[in-house]
């Protein structure tokens, strides 16, 4: 079917509507403006009156410019050409390179049979001690980075993306500042990263529909990878612009909102998205990381109440490093047990012990007189922050364990640590 | 049966108006047919010649001037032997039959037929020229460990006569086991499977009881200070990371009832894998048998479609009420409540209604009495008793109770388990906070003595809030060591070691034993210096407890750890 529209009968924010027959729900369209093309997909049908939401937005649309439905939904190609590539949020090439329009595959596709699942049980080295001892990341594993505006957030990202053991890195972007854009490219082209990625971007000035759209096209693009076995790292920020961008959408198609102007349905869209994180049986995997930006560091914004209703676990971005306190990843008990016999047991001792350090420099803040316990303690948790939390440290898992055996070491005598004896005397550097 | 048609005439996400002639019924199936897939949906309003329909599939691809098959039938569950040990979606298709056929992903539009296509070993329980009504057993199968009784269509009203029922013998679940007529000369051929529409409570039974006995879950602080009666309701509302789930879980492994029915609703679908990969290796200690033999999973995971998340409570409460028929107590756990609100939110804001606070339709109140309400203990007409137990999680926007669903659910519970951050964060488990919780049912232990040793826990924590503002030096003797005793009845009794296999599930005798002892300490008067000594004698008492708690009774140690405790305090009581 390839009649084309010229008559928009109403602009409304990004939607436009015009009188049309036989056009699917959520079938894409090209819309041809004085300024060039654009697609726009059917939202909402009611009789001959259909809407459509314009991706690139309804800025400069006239009512006598022109609608071509193409009979297809929102799609996305899908090979290996795609490595390597940057597209912004319709698809389209962001770089220089050509566009590609073979092998479409549908975007927001179904969800996976909970019975086809698996229980996961790989771990996914990342070099970053704060997450591979204290909070391992496992394969298929959903997991939001809770920070706040002006954290390394995005730093952090790119460390993952170069020094992830996966197969494949899938970075969505939405509504990245420019800069942020350009620091992603160039970091990842620097380290050499950038073959084993594909980039879907969308910058804060780019328009709002095409915000929505990147973690639709970044989820379908890994999951095809990963039902040909391939173990893919899908990479999004900042999901609370995602989310934002929902709101403004629905808030101008007129929804009621139900939460701080949210639509009613942001779980649902939440959950969506990150439940495409997935261990298949016989094939690759999906895992993701998603940064979650707290309006006012409040953890009980819709944003990120809603999202850790979702995922399994979240890490805390403060103060430039991942917290100790709070972060949690809920799967870590299906690996860490696997790993090397006194990565628990560390983990747990290192932890109380930084918990005490906490106390003491608190005490220390309120002038209280410091005992010899206490000194240890400070010096323990200087050293702690400096080797083994700063985001710049990139070591092995083996190599972070046994670092921090020579940080306790260094600080405490054996039997301060409340380790069990035939660790200390297996590990206890000589 | 003459099928009703109509067109789709208009598409907004889920919800799609058609227009029709004839009769359509309020929640009457139709089916929107998109070649050769037929989309699943429900009418939920009717105005004029136009029906609003709600669909259970993703809506993409529907177009206007499509064609709708109306059904003439409410949203049905089937029932009949062979629901156990089943891991159904929200609209009972399926699961692992459902990969089979389709592979990785949830195709839209595939149902298949919920009961298996199995032989079962019938024995009749009636004869020829019998009367019966509906609800009355025709015969049994052997259910895994259970006798499961097929009983007359809960539909057919009035009285009807046996006209033939098969000898004993194996028969396919579908063929026709019985014919029955009634007064009017109607005859009904049955066979082991019948529907029941899922929005309808079963009432085929003499009368409903008060829910008196209670269901141990063999965690002490619930059943000691917040029990839940067989047949009654509760709710666990928490933040994430509270542990609601994980106290679910645990519920449905130890919980003293015949059937669990687990209701993964609009959660992580990770969760579900977990419980199905996990009970079956495990051994449900009153039958001797796989866990899994007496559970069944309603599983409409997050990312599945909404509306199906809407019916899958009301497919699980149908399946509970089927077993409860049978004599048996049944257990439902809802996880979570709240995803099936914002579900009704959902289609509420897509049928223009108007909003009730944060959104949520006004019917919320009433749906959800009326969901809880479908719990309790029945007396069946052969005299024997059942129950339907009712446990929901709630998920607050924020982890604040003062939101809708918390609230509306709080008005019909018996008991209210509400989760605290702080108790999690602190790895208290369980993380119910033990004093903003209630309980309306009676517990395994004598009331008196309960409230007592509760008063003592609020006591204590008055003393520790005053103790903040004050400091120790200004707080007396006397209630330093009431602040003591709280401290202890949380660390020792409320709370309990998961990853323990002793202390991880309490039977009702040791729960007993164990609060009679702690009851001991906590009424007696010490005598004890100053407050150093105070903390010192609680330290070794708290240390003491532990070690008897994880002592298992068959243990050779566990009557002299318990003689350990007990002479460890008995020498600081005053004479």
């Amino acid at each position: 079917m390839q009649k084309v529209y010229t008559k928009i009968e109403s602009i409304v924010g990004n939607v436009i509507t015009v009188r049309a027959t036989g056009v699917k729900n959520q079938d894409l369209a090209e819309v041809t403006t004085s300024s060039g093309v654009s697609y726009a997909n059917v939202i909402k049908l009611d009789h001959d009156l259909v809407s459509l939401q314009v991706f690139s937005g309804a800025q400069g649309i006239s009512t006598g410019d022109s609608v071509r439905f193409l009979g297809v939904p929102m799609r996305v190609s899908f090979s290996d050409d795609l490595l390597g590539r940057i597209f912004n949020g319709s698809g389209e090439p962001r770089d220089k390179g050509p566009s590609l329009t073979d092998n479409m595959i549908e975007i927001g596709g179904p969800s996976v049979n909970p019975a086809k699942r698996i229980i996961p049980k790989n771990m996914i080295r990342t070099g970053i001690p704060m997450i591979d001892v204290f909070n391992t990341l496992v394969e298929s594993q959903k997991l939001p980075i809770f920070s706040i505006s002006g954290e390394p957030y995005n730093q952090l990202l790119a460390r993952i993306a170069m020094q992830a053991e996966v197969d494949l890195i899938v970075l969505g972007g939405m509504g990245l500042k420019y800069d942020d854009y350009l620091f992603f490219r160039e970091t990842l082209e620097k380290s050499g990263a950038m073959s084993r990625t594909i980039m879907f971007v969308h910058t804060a000035s780019d328009p709002t529909v095409e915000c929505t759209l990147v973690p639709d096209m970044a989820l379908a693009v890994a999951e095809q990878f990963a039902l040909k076995g391939k173990k893919v790292l899908v990479l999004l920020t900042d999901m609370t612009n995602y989310c934002d961008s929902l709101k403004e959408m629905a808030i101008t198609m007129d929804q009621v909102p139900s939460n701080r102007g949210y639509p009613g349905d942001l779980y649902s869209n939440l959950a969506a998205r990150y439940e495409k994180a997935v261990d298949f049986d016989d094939a690759g995997s999906v895992t993701i990381l998603a940064v979650t930006t707290m309006p006012g560091d409040d953890v009980t914004h819709p944003v990120p109440d809603n999202t850790g209703y979702i995922t399994e676990g979240q890490f805390y971005l403060r103060n430039g490093h991942i917290e100790p306190f709070g972060s949690l990843s809920r799967l870590k008990q299906q690996v860490n047990k696997d790993t090397r016999d006194d990565h628990r047991s560390l983990m747990d001792a290192m932890i109380k012990l930084y918990a005490a350090y906490k106390e003491s420099v608190e005490k220390k803040a309120m002038g209280f007189q410091m005992s010899e316990w206490d000194d240890k303690l400070l010096r323990y948790g200087s050293l702690f922050e400096s080797k083994l939390m700063d985001l710049s440290v990139n070591i092995p898992l083996e190599k972070a364990l046994d670092l921090g055996w020579e940080i306790l070491a260094e600080c405490f005598e054996k039997n301060e640590t409340g380790l069990k004896s035939d660790l200390i005397s297996k590990y206890w550097p000589k | 049966m003459t099928t009703n048609r109509g067109h789709v005439v208009s598409v907004n996400g889920n919800m799609v108006n058609v227009e029709f002639t004839g009769a359509v019924t309020k929640n009457e199936v139709g089916y929107i047919v998109l070649g050769d897939t037929r989309l699943k949906s429900e009418v939920i309003r009717i105005n004029g010649n136009t029906a609003s329909l709600q669909v259970y599939e993703m809506t993409g691809g529907v177009a206007v001037g499509d064609e709708v098959e109306f059904t003439g039938e409410l949203l049905s569950a089937e029932l009949g032997p062979g629901l156990l040990t089943q891991i159904y979606d929200g609209l009972q298709n399926p699961l692992p039959k459902l990969a089979e056929e389709c592979g990785f992903f949830l195709q839209r539009g595939v149902y298949l037929t919920a009961i298996p296509d199995k032989d079962w070993p019938f024995t009749p329980k009636v004869k020829k020229g019998d009367t019966v009504i509906a609800g009355d057993t025709l015969g049994t199968v052997p259910e895994g460990v259970f006798t499961h009784q097929i009983m007359v269509p809960f539909s057919l009203l009035g009285e009807w006569t046996v006209e033939d029922i098969v000898p004993e013998g194996v028969y396919n679940v579908r063929s026709t086991i019985a014919r029955i007529r009634n007064a009017k000369g109607e005859e009904k051929e049955l066979s082991m499977v019948f529907e029941w529409p899922v929005k309808k409570a079963i009432k085929c039974y003499d009368e409903r009881l008060r829910p008196d006995e209670t269901m141990v879950t063999k965690i002490r602080l619930i059943d000691t200070f917040l029990p839940v009666a067989k047949g009654g309701t509760y709710c666990i509302p928490g933040p994430f990371g509270a542990g609601k789930t994980v106290l679910q879980h645990l519920t449905s492994k130890n919980a003293d009832v015949d059937i669990v029915i687990i209701a993964a609703c609009g959660e992580r679908a990770g969760e579900v894998v977990e419980v199905l990969k996990e009970f079956p290796e495990l051994i449900d200690p009153k039958t001797g048998r796989s866990l899994m033999e007496r559970t069944i999973i309603i599983c409409n995971t997050s990312s599945m479609p909404v509306a199906a998340r809407e019916a899958s409570v009301y497919t699980a409460v149908t399946l509970a009420e089927y077993y409860r028929n049978m004599g048996l107590d049944v257990l439902l756990l809802a996880d979570s409540t709240s995803r099936w609100a914002q579900a009704m939110r959902e289609m509420s804001g897509r049928l223009e209604e108007i909003p009730g606070e944060e959104a949520f339709p006004a019917y919320l109140e009433s749906r959800i009495a009326e969901f809880y309400e479908r719990a309790g203990k029945v007396r069946l007409r052969d005299g024997r008793t059942a129950s339907v137990t009712i446990g929901g999680t709630v998920s607050p926007a924020g982890g604040n109770f003062e939101e809708p669903v918390t609230q509306a659910t709080l008005k019909v519970v018996g008991a209210f388990h509400g989760l605290s951050r702080e108790r999690s964060d602190a790895r208290k488990y369980p993380a119910i906070d033990p004093l903003d919780s209630w309980s309306k049912y009676e517990g395994v232990l004598p009331q008196d003595k309960v409230n007592e040793a509760y008063s003592i826990l609020v006591r204590g924590s008055e003393v520790n809030q005053m103790m903040k503002v004050v400091g120790e030096e200004g707080t007396s003797l006397e209630d330093y060591i009431t602040y003591q005793k709280g401290e202890l009845l949380d660390s020792v009794y409320l709370q309990q070691n998961s990853f323990d296999p002793v202390d991880a599930q309490v039977t009702v005798e040791r729960q007993i034993e164990t609060f009679n002892v702690l009851y001991d300490i906590l009424t007696s008067d010490f005598d004890l210096g100053d407050k150093k000594d105070v903390r010192l004698f609680f330290n070794q008492v708290r240390q003491a407890f532990l070690d008897w708690n994880g002592t298992a009774e068959s243990d050779a140690r566990y009557g002299e750890r318990k003689q350990e405790l007990t002479n460890l305090y008995k020498a600081k009581v005053r004479a």
